[in-house]
């Protein structure tokens, strides 16, 4: 029997794309997938989330909105970042380390062709020689520059706010560099290969911070927040900006935030404490 | 007149057949068809005759909604069919897609169709995520690699 | 008035074999190029994370832009009457679309995925000015076309009207183009030496120029070819009034774009960078685009060219010609190239430094990959022009050579 020749129950027609409902759950492997997916998303929310509600402090709040794996991402949330500068220490680069490791991007020494997907800046004024450091990464604008210019919408900001490339139907023109005013965006020069089984990415498309997309779905935080809170600096707090009750947006509230380049009107969903 | 003008394409046309022919010869067809590897569950996610017609149409529609829509239900995820079909190489560990033995390219070279997949998702399974936090989310890329056995360990913690 | 008569290229000489041949083999090898790229990805070009888009860009928007210029000739005569343009109306559409495929090629040849080029016309962001810009490239193409047909259609044409029509709306559609190729900057709010909307304006004044260039050196060409006197002496005199007037007004507009920077202390940064401190970008900037592209053709035109002057009126307007092309490609080259090297402003009125290199100027150096691809796509331009005058009737019948000569 070859791939070709095999006679199919389905018949020649094709009739049974995986749209046509009926005829597909009339499978009982579909069928029992679903099944499956319905029991594995309710033992998924009790036995891994609820120790992962102690595990992440900072996402306490956010993690009782991991939203089931069969909905989509809902305007309801805005997820975003506070970054408070003042506990950001000189020469840390936990975030950056972390960030590099969980999504599988390398320097290769090359800083003017390598991925950044998260870097640290040092800011200083010219006119007393005072200094700070802060990570600097996309910013997940709510009217993001780079989402406008895309000439085929393969840069899209999802409904919860996160801005994403689609690699699928990227085709690398490079125009939401050109407009991206926090430089938070890498084009990738060189053939890759071992890429992460959840952050796929490969030569000839732009890339930039997914905001741990993959973690963020399951309930989780970005790596970078994690591994900054691990040295105790916790610097970084991830969270829903729209959720009245979380951390970060009390924080927000009460305390003088600053988002870089608010001048542009591009909206950030990166907050920063003390710059 | 008529010899001179034809000779170009006498020329076109003994080039013609000699690459059919080279092609024929050089076709894996004489080898037989592909036999992939058996996936490690009991059965996959969906009859295996629809599978083998369609499962490029089921991983497109899952990919439009998970980047999308943030939609990651298990069927039909990709790292979870190159977990389940991993092929172990000599050294043990899964091949990747650079090796002929690869579940995709078994079929994908016999059919001649170009495989696009590969260039940026990793063809074999990975380690779970390094910074922690995540084990044992559907998403980090199961250990075990094994979807049937998280399947039983799921329902089993259900109850 | 004397009917106007077209012909086609017949009679050839081995010098127009010889053209087409180093055309064919320029684009082989810029083919060539692109492979490499392709193959390498864009590490093996001098393009990196901060100067994202380069040589092949320079080319590719210099081409678009002289595409939409050399429609110029052809709207002077359907547009605006004038009839001594009417015999060059054919050869500078057929010369718009030829510039217009060879710079789409170039870009599309320079993407990081071109062979999902069918990605691009099948799924668009209607609010990307790019994909605007690809129904404005495509459409461009098509209405040209029929523009031509409607010249060239022994029907058709008989009445005028048709004409008319499709030459206005080549107007309206090149304008538009040449808009959205300098909005495509313009709108670039990130980037300071672009955030303007002046680049509109600036890049219709420079395709014009261009655009004029492109036909006077093909015309030249073709004169040679045909042995026949296609450009009177009339022409030559109005050619060369455009020359300067086209010259001037990029001058004016580059002027403006920079004295309304300058007056703007935030911009004092981008402008001292561009004007004085740049390097190559500011050698490029004055040498290259204002003096060589702009001031020098107008000198040469003006003041050498003509009668008992060092230059014919003739020598004196193809010098012109290539000068401008050349500060054409330098006035690219710091547009955009040197609009990128220049670091943004994360924080503004604060001093920037990372590992990604935040706050320094980009290095970028052209490759030869880059550079060759770029230059087969002007080949590609003028193979397309030149096949197209060998079958179809794209020139006017001049007055013999011979008969000059005598």
């Amino acid at each position: 029997m070859t791939c070709k020749t095999d006679s199919s129950s389905c018949g020649s027609g094709g009739s049974c794309g995986c749209r046509s409902g009926s005829e597909a759950a009339a499978h009982d492997p579909v069928d029992a997938g679903r099944r499956w997916f319905m029991k594995a998303a309710a033992a998924f929310s009790t036995t891994v989330l609820g120790p992962g509600v102690t595990l992440l402090a900072f996402a306490e709040s956010d993690a009782a909105h991991a939203k089931p794996a069969d909905q989509p991402v809902s305007s309801k949330q805005r997820w975003g970042l506070l970054i408070d500068a003042g506990k950001c220490q000189d020469g840390c680069t936990a975030c950056v380390t972390a960030c590099s490791t969980e999504n599988g991007w390398k320097t290769t020494g090359h800083p003017e062709t390598d991925p950044q997907w998260i870097r640290k800046l040092t800011v200083t004024s010219p006119q007393d020689g005072s200094s700070f450091s802060m990570p600097m990464l996309c910013q997940h604008c709510a009217e993001p520059p780079c989402v406008d210019v895309c000439p085929t919408g393969a840069s899209f900001k999802r409904a919860d706010g996160i801005v994403l490339v689609d690699r699928h139907i990227c085709i690398g023109c490079r125009y939401c560099m050109m407009a991206c005013p926090y430089k938070a965006r890498s084009f990738i020069h060189e053939p890759l290969e071992d890429q992460k089984p959840y952050a796929p990415r490969g030569k000839g498309c732009v890339e930039s911070c997914t905001m741990c997309v993959h973690r963020v779905d399951a309930g989780g935080i970005p790596a970078c927040v994690e591994a900054c809170a691990k040295t105790g600096n916790a610097a970084m707090i991830f969270g829903d900006l729209n959720d009245k009750n979380s951390e970060i947006a009390k924080r927000v509230a009460t305390y003088r935030t600053t988002r870089v380049r608010a001048d542009l009107g591009t909206e950030p969903g990166v907050y920063y404490q003390n710059i | 007149m008529w010899m001179k003008g034809s000779w170009p394409r006498l020329v076109v046309a003994l080039a013609l057949i000699a690459s059919v022919m080279a092609g024929t010869l050089a076709a894996p067809a004489l080898a037989g068809p592909p036999t992939p590897a058996k996936g490690q569950g009991d059965k996959c996610v969906a009859p295996t005759d629809w599978m083998r017609r369609n499962h490029m149409k089921g991983l497109m529609h899952h990919r439009q909604r998970t980047v999308h829509e943030g939609i990651r239900t298990p069927q039909f995820d990709l790292n979870r069919c190159i977990d389940c079909h991993q092929v172990k190489g000599d050294d043990g560990k899964p091949v990747t897609v650079s090796d002929s033995r690869h579940f995709c390219r078994t079929c994908h070279d016999y059919a001649a169709v170009k495989l696009d997949c590969f260039e940026c998702h990793a063809s074999r399974p990975g380690e779970t995520t390094t910074t922690g936090g995540l084990e044992g989310s559907p998403h980090g890329a199961p250990g075990a690699g094994d979807v049937a056995s998280l399947n039983r360990y799921l329902e089993g913690a259900g109850r | 008035m004397a009917r106007i008569t077209f012909q086609k290229l017949d009679d050839h000489s081995p010098a127009f074999w010889g053209l087409l041949a180093m055309h064919a083999a320029i684009i082989a090898i810029g083919l060539g190029a692109f492979f490499y790229m392709e193959h390498h990805g864009h590490i093996v070009t001098g393009m990196n994370n901060a100067v994202v888009w380069g040589t092949p860009h320079v080319f590719a928007v210099f081409l678009i832009v002289a595409a939409s210029g050399a429609l110029n000739v052809a709207s002077i005569s359907s547009v605006f009457n004038n009839l001594a343009y009417k015999p060059f109306a054919r050869l500078s559409g057929i010369l718009a679309i030829s510039l217009l495929v060879g710079g789409l090629t170039v870009l599309v040849l320079d993407l990081g995925r071109p062979e999902r080029l069918t990605v691009a016309m099948t799924t668009y962001n209607f609010k990307s000015i790019f994909s605007w810009n690809i129904y404005l490239y495509t459409g461009f193409i098509v209405i040209v076309a029929a523009y031509l047909f409607t010249m060239m259609d022994r029907s058709v044409s008989k009445s005028g009207k048709a004409t008319k029509v499709m030459g206005w709306t080549a107007f309206v559609w090149r304008l538009a183009l040449t808009t959205g190729t300098g909005s495509i900057f313009g709108f670039l709010v990130a980037r300071e030496a672009y955030d303007s909307a002046i680049m509109a304006p600036l890049f219709i004044a420079a395709s014009f120029l261009y655009g004029l260039a492109f036909t006077v050196l093909v015309l030249l060409t073709m004169c040679r070819e045909t042995q026949q006197e296609l450009m009177g002496d009339e022409m030559l005199y109005k050619f060369r009034n455009l020359v300067m007037i086209f010259a001037l007004a990029v001058l004016y507009f580059t002027a403006v774009k920079h004295l309304t920077a300058l007056y703007a202390t935030e911009h004092h940064g981008v402008e001292a960078f561009i004007l004085r401190d740049g390097g190559i970008y500011t050698a490029l900037f004055w040498i290259g685009h204002v003096l060589v592209g702009n001031i020098l053709p107008i000198v040469i035109v003006a003041f050498l060219a003509g009668q008992g002057k060092l230059l014919t009126a003739r020598q004196g307007l193809a010098a012109a010609s290539v000068l401008a092309l050349l500060g054409g490609l330098a006035f690219m080259y710091v547009t955009i190239i040197g609009g990128q090297a220049y670091p943004l402003e994360l924080m503004p009125g604060m001093q920037i430094k990372s590992s990604f290199l935040d706050g320094e100027v980009a290095q970028y150096s052209p490759s030869l990959p880059e550079v060759l691809l770029g230059i087969a796509g002007v080949s590609i331009a003028m193979l397309i022009t030149g096949v197209a005058a060998k079958v179809m009737p794209f020139l006017p019948r001049g007055t013999e050579l011979e008969h000059k000569a005598a």
